[in-house]
């Protein structure tokens, strides 16, 4: 399999915060990377980097062969304009931990926004694309609704078709759960898990330690910065090897 | 010991007396003696100030009733109205890009704008309008072309800015400052989720500003807006210092030959009423269009 994501040595400071201190990773094609780690750890900025939502200070970050904000020409890189920077993350789905969805359009306006104004995609076709992914995360029936007419589960699970609406190569999710009620949860991770299955790649940041156990194939344990250790998840949650990591997982589990 | 408070059912409770059942009685409302003091009071000086309307002759409403719609006031009221729209339109178009300077990442832009909204909200608007007036008085000529360079037209000042002119524009720059702040406002009342969530998307810059940051903003800015709008409308009153015939103005010349202050005062003052009653409709209507998918 070839690296979806591939991330090396890369270091971001806010003012003299050092947040990432030199992560190397690689993601395959049709893998599922889950990271955790304590907050601060820097788990958000890096997902935030690869969709270059966040510019990192040095280092560089590849998606599907293609260097996030830069264009390598000879032994130059060449920073992106901004049109082209936005066209990159049409391939890089996003989900965030506040849905973020905007609430003066309706359900289906939100999904069919992206492809009609960044793909140039006919409307009849998005709409008809907007129908099924609806009905994908069972919401067929709530595509002329506000989104603060929703709950917060179903926001979450419109914002999940709207990410997908795009078809990318690549979904993040930044804390895809922390702003749910308790039994709300499940039915978000149901949809993410049903990606999963199908073989979409992606990197999900979470609290939730048994959806990292059930889906993920690799488990990234962050702190202060650095990738503490990697692995398959019977390996990291189960028989950690850092105290670190031993420490957060006996307090999280 | 359990903490549930539920009453036991069909029985007296845990003491033994019977349970006392109040569904029979009659409710008495609370009385506020006061309160019908306070009406009656405010009723009898409300009487009195209708009474003196109709009644007190100084108003001398059939002159009020003569003036009201003749062609002079009805052309006055007209051109209040194309000061106030042009006043208006201008303002806030040079406002959005001035709000929008002063939101960008360049220094340069931004305090270039800045020094513009501080400026202009620092001089009376009395005294800009002055200065437009005279304008022929600094710039005899105005050139168009290569700037520091040579001119391909040009034009008297005299001729290009008339007084009508001459007050549309320091309306409109004196507008647009305050509209710049109101319009800033608006975009920075936006959540910033709401612009992550178009930039991860890709949704192009312009539309990201157009379909999702504006729309959102316009929550904000309307109310605001519609107090400039009101305001500048009766703010073009202060146009009169330029001879121009609109609605106050017009008012002044006629009361001037007739030395009937009053009811012309009145004839002013009910058109400005009037309008402003439209203006007020007109915003609960565009309002309620920027409300959709909120809940309040």
């Amino acid at each position: 399999m070839t690296a979806m994501v591939d991330i090396r040595s890369v270091h971001k400071s806010f003012g003299s915060l050092q947040v990432l201190r030199g992560i190397d990773l690689e993601v395959r094609s049709g893998e599922v990377a889950v990271v955790l780690g304590p907050s601060g750890s820097g788990k958000s900025t890096l997902l935030r980097a690869i969709n270059h939502l966040e510019k990192v200070d040095s280092g560089w970050i590849s998606v599907a062969g293609s260097l996030v904000g830069y264009r390598r020409q000879g032994d130059r890189l060449y920073e992106l304009r901004e049109r082209e920077i936005l066209k990159q993350r049409t391939r890089i789905g996003f989900v965030f931990q506040n849905f973020n969805l905007f609430p003066h359009l309706t359900v289906l306006e939100n999904i069919v926004e992206a492809p009609v104004s960044a793909l140039r995609c006919p409307r009849k076709e998005a709409v008809r694309a907007a129908e099924t992914l609806l009905a994908r995360v069972g919401l067929a029936d709530k595509a002329a609704a506000y989104p603060r007419q929703l709950s917060g589960g179903q926001q979450q699970r419109v914002a999940i078709a709207r990410a997908l609406a795009l078809e990318p190569e690549l979904l993040l999710f930044d804390e895809p759960t922390s702003a749910l009620d308790p039994e709300l949860v499940g039915e978000v991770l149901d949809v993410i898990k049903d990606l999963a299955h199908q073989g979409t790649t992606m990197i999900v940041v979470t609290h939730e330690i048994g959806f990292a156990r059930e889906v993920a194939d690799t488990v990234v344990f962050m702190d202060g910065g650095r990738i503490v250790e990697q692995g398959p998840p019977a390996e990291v949650l189960d028989a950690p090897r850092h105290e670190r990591t031993k420490a957060f997982l006996s307090k999280v589990l | 010991m359990s903490l549930t408070s539920d009453p036991p059912v069909g029985k007296a409770t845990a003491s033994g007396a019977e349970r006392e059942d109040y569904s029979a009685l009659k409710v008495v409302p609370v009385r506020h003696p006061w309160r019908w003091v306070a009406v009656v009071v405010t009723a009898v000086l409300v009487a009195q100030f209708a009474h003196g309307l109709i009644t007190n002759p100084g108003w001398e409403w059939d002159v009020f009733a003569d003036f009201f719609t003749t062609r002079t006031i009805l052309k006055a009221v007209w051109i209040t109205i194309q000061l106030t729209f042009y006043g208006t339109a201008l303002g806030f178009a040079l406002g959005i890009v001035l709000a929008f300077m002063r939101l960008s990442r360049s220094p340069f832009l931004k305090s270039v704008a800045f020094t513009y909204i501080w400026a202009f909200r620092s001089i009376p608007l009395i005294v800009q309008l002055l200065f437009w007036f005279n304008l022929t008085y600094l710039y005899k000529r105005l050139d168009f072309g290569i700037p520091f360079g040579p001119g391909f037209f040009s034009f008297d000042t005299a001729g290009l800015v008339g007084a009508m002119s001459a007050a549309v524009l320091g309306l409109a720059l004196h507008q647009a400052a305050y509209a710049a702040e109101i319009v800033r406002g608006g975009v920075l009342a936006v959540d910033g989720g709401q612009l992550e969530a178009a930039a991860a998307l890709g949704i192009p810059r312009l539309r990201q500003l157009r379909r999702i940051v504006l729309p959102q903003a316009m929550r904000s800015i309307l109310p605001n807006a519609a107090n400039e709008v009101i305001s500048l409308f009766k703010g073009t009153s202060i146009v009169s210092v330029m001879a121009i015939g609109e609605l106050f103005y017009q008012v002044q010349v006629i009361y001037g030959r007739n030395g009937r202050v009053v009811p012309l005062l009145m004839v002013a003052t009910v058109w400005y009423i009037i309008l402003t009653t439209v203006l007020s409709v007109a915003q609960y209507y565009v309002e309620r269009h920027f409300s959709r998918g909120a809940t309040r």
